[in-house]
């Protein structure tokens, strides 16, 4: 594999637009080295997929905050799996109750953090389950970069 | 007494340049120098949450040449520091007003019938995100969002059946809704003149407040313009025909959930209030025709004094900016009277029963400044909407600081207090300063659309976020005092009926209308959107024919456009 930083799309599917914890999400991964690319607001799910095949990214993290998670973020995953881009990591943030986290994991979703979570937590666990990270460069190399 | 008059007589400055008096400066030498070998200070600078700073003691000092006159004025009285009415709770306390809606109209009428039951006398309407944004239920884009994290609203139907077997002229009703607020109300007025209810006696609040949805919430659809006018036109219809009504609450509630500091808050809400009054001027209004009705709504967060400063100092640049820069005449209209609701972004999905006490305290910073109304947010809402038994609790919490605390014996107790009082002072200065930023940029259109205040908040949040993350501040079962085993909480689950049960009477509405009326008021709206005619007129219309929210959205969107937000970087 190249050498290029982990490539990672911030996006915010539903129609809320609470874009506090994606806009800081997404300036962590910078600082953090990684290249970033953020969809903008109310962006639909095939838009999403789209915008990860033509990026061609390691990872999709998801914001949403509009309770409307169990219907557009398994159809995201079922979309990329017919892209073949089952690789890709896909991570969610935002307010998803308990009870609603085990079906998402099933339906594909790497990781679910809450209201809290540390922008380094999430920094970590893309770092170390991206998809070139398990074709082994390790975690220190995928690092470090100047910021965008 | 004897501090404070040598205070008057001379003062002199300390080591970090602090104004104090002699017998201060005597104190520092000979106490507090020894005191803090023995125990120096945890930090090396104590600050607000917004960066102003904390000194370690307040003295007179602090205020020189402090009138209070100028400064504090008696409650009801210009400034308004103290309070916009003069007997504050004597009279009559905060209006404990909780925000609810979910599901279909039907769920959400029997539970706003519910809370009247309970005494309950005014209501506050949550709306789901598709009618927020403009869009039928039944439009692609609503799917998953109908009803979720509000009511669904799609026509005169929808709203007549919300409001069945409320009596509207004598209770309030405020509605959460802010691009599509003017149809909305359009609905509202229809709904109520079917019901018989006079225009001139209903009572109620739009939050209308688009500004402050380009600046935090962004749920916008048209451009800053043409939205702006859409609102000059609810506040000229309403000063004409509804004068009970508060055309608009502008809101400084989201910036502050977006991640702005209490400062920036204050500062860019009313710096919008001025934006909305320069453009319903230019709508050719008198500005005491309309600017009693204009009403606030703040955020209260945990830094206690910090928040009551910002309420204070919120009472008094308004009464300046109306009286000074807008020559208003009537008292009325230099009042800054407000809503306020507890901070959302301050729960935490940990421990979520710290909530309830960081809830409480943030609700008695509310009522120390002298809120109108207040909101206060459910423990288990940083995972979903809340439970019956969450939303009673945060109910609970208002009736207890209402009837067991004292808190409504006396109006602004804290006043006097020589910290809080140099507190207002500075948070009514950086307020100031922004003010002549934006000023500068040419007003709060032009600022929002060169990302200004955008910006401004996004820093403030990552820095807030980083301070957090270093420990630098401590989130009680967050980033200190962390359990290792956490039981979940139990949460809401909203029904999945409201999807279809919309989608049927939406179809069902769409066959019975007389179309050809429908088609005559759509095409009446498009060629008054394309003129300067107040719009609400024909909007009534629109809606008296049965059109839908998306329709008359969408006639909109084809004459005015839509907004899309400049590129994030």
């Amino acid at each position: 594999m190249s050498d290029r930083p982990i490539r990672v799309l911030v996006a915010k599917p539903g129609l809320d637009g609470h874009d506090r914890g994606a806009k800081i999400v997404a300036r962590a991964l910078r600082d953090a080295g990684m290249e970033v690319i953020y969809t903008g607001l109310r962006q639909t799910p095939e838009q999403i997929v789209n915008a990860a095949v033509q990026e061609d990214v390691d990872a999709i993290g998801i914001s949403i905050l509009s309770g409307a998670h169990n219907t557009l973020l398994p159809r995201i995953c079922q979309m990329l799996r017919e892209q073949g881009m089952d690789d890709v990591l896909v991570v969610v943030g935002g307010i998803i109750p308990h009870e609603d986290a085990h079906s998402l994991k099933q339906a594909g979703v790497a990781e679910i953090f809450q209201p809290g979570a540390s922008t380094q937590s999430i920094v970590d666990f893309i770092r170390s389950h991206t998809r070139r990270t398990a074709l082994g460069e390790t975690a220190s190399e995928a690092g470090g970069g100047p910021a965008r | 007494m004897a501090k404070e008059n040598q205070a008057e007589a001379v003062s002199c400055t300390d080591a970090s340049g602090r104004r104090v008096s002699p017998a201060e400066r005597e104190w520092q030498e000979n106490v507090l120098k020894h005191a803090l070998k023995r125990s120096p200070e945890r930090q090396s600078v104590f600050t607000t949450s917004s960066g102003l700073p904390f000194e370690p003691l307040y003295t007179p000092a602090d205020l020189p040449g402090f009138e209070y006159e100028r400064e504090l004025g008696d409650p009801g009285e210009f400034p308004f520091t103290r309070g916009a009415h003069a007997t504050m709770y004597r009279g009559k306390p905060w209006t404990m007003r909780q925000f609810s809606g979910f599901g279909t109209p039907e769920e959400t009428n029997q539970r706003l019938r519910y809370l009247l039951d309970q005494g309950q006398t005014g209501l506050s309407i949550a709306f789901d995100l598709p009618t927020l944004m403009g869009y039928d239920s039944d439009h692609p884009l609503a799917e998953g969002e109908v009803g979720k994290c509000g009511v669904a609203v799609s026509s005169l139907e929808d709203m007549e059946t919300l409001l069945q077997g409320i009596p509207l002229e004598s209770v309030s009703v405020s509605m959460t809704i802010n691009s599509p607020a003017a149809i909305l109300w359009a609905m509202y007025l229809a709904a109520a003149e079917k019901a018989g209810a006079d225009w001139k006696r209903i009572s109620g609040t739009l939050q209308n407040d688009i500004l402050k949805e380009y600046i935090a919430q962004k749920e916008y659809i048209f451009p800053p313009s043409p939205s702006m006018r859409l609102v000059a036109d609810t506040i000229a219809f309403a000063a004409r025909e509804a004068p009970r009504w508060n055309p608009i609450s502008i809101s400084g509630y989201h910036i502050r959930e977006a991640g702005s500091t209490a400062v920036q808050e204050l500062a860019f809400t009313l710096r919008d209030g001025v934006e909305y009054v320069e453009w319903a001027q230019r709508a050719g209004l008198d500005v005491d025709d309309f600017a009693p009705r204009l009403s606030f709504f703040f955020n209260s967060h945990n830094d206690l004094f910090e928040e009551v400063a910002k309420f204070r100092a919120a009472r008094k640049v308004w009464a300046r900016v109306m009286r000074e820069r807008f020559g208003a005449k009537n008292p009325r209209s230099w009042m800054c009277r407000f809503h306020v609701q507890t901070a959302g972004c301050s729960l935490t999905a940990q421990q979520p029963y710290n909530n309830v006490v960081r809830t409480a305290v943030q609700a008695l910073a509310a009522v120390l400044g002298g809120a109108q109304s207040l909101h206060t947010n459910a423990l288990d809402e940083a995972w979903a909407l809340p439970t019956e038994s969450a939303a009673r609790l945060a109910l609970r919490t208002q009736q207890v600081l209402a009837h067991e605390s004292g808190l409504t014996e006396v109006a602004d107790p804290l006043g006097g207090s020589y910290m809080v009082e140099k507190l207002t002072l500075e948070t009514e200065r950086a307020c100031w300063k922004y003010f002549e930023q934006i000023d500068s940029l040419g007003g709060m259109v032009a600022a929002i659309e060169q990302g200004f205040p955008q910006k401004e908040i996004h820093d403030a949040a990552y820095a807030y976020q980083q301070a957090v993350e270093r420990k630098e501040r401590i989130v009680v079962g967050v980033n200190g005092f962390v359990s290792e085993e956490e039981r979940p909480i139990e949460t809401l689950t909203v029904s999945e009926r409201a999807p279809a049960e919309q989608r049927r009477k939406l179809a069902e509405l769409r066959k019975r209308r007389d179309d050809v009326r429908l088609r005559s008021t759509l095409q009446a709206l498009g060629g008054a959107a394309a003129s300067n005619a107040n719009l609400m007129p024909y909007l009534l219309e629109c809606v008296r024919s049965y059109a839908t929210l998306g329709e008359m959205c969408g006639v909109l969107r084809q004459v005015f456009g839509t907004y899309k937000e400049p590129a994030f970087r």
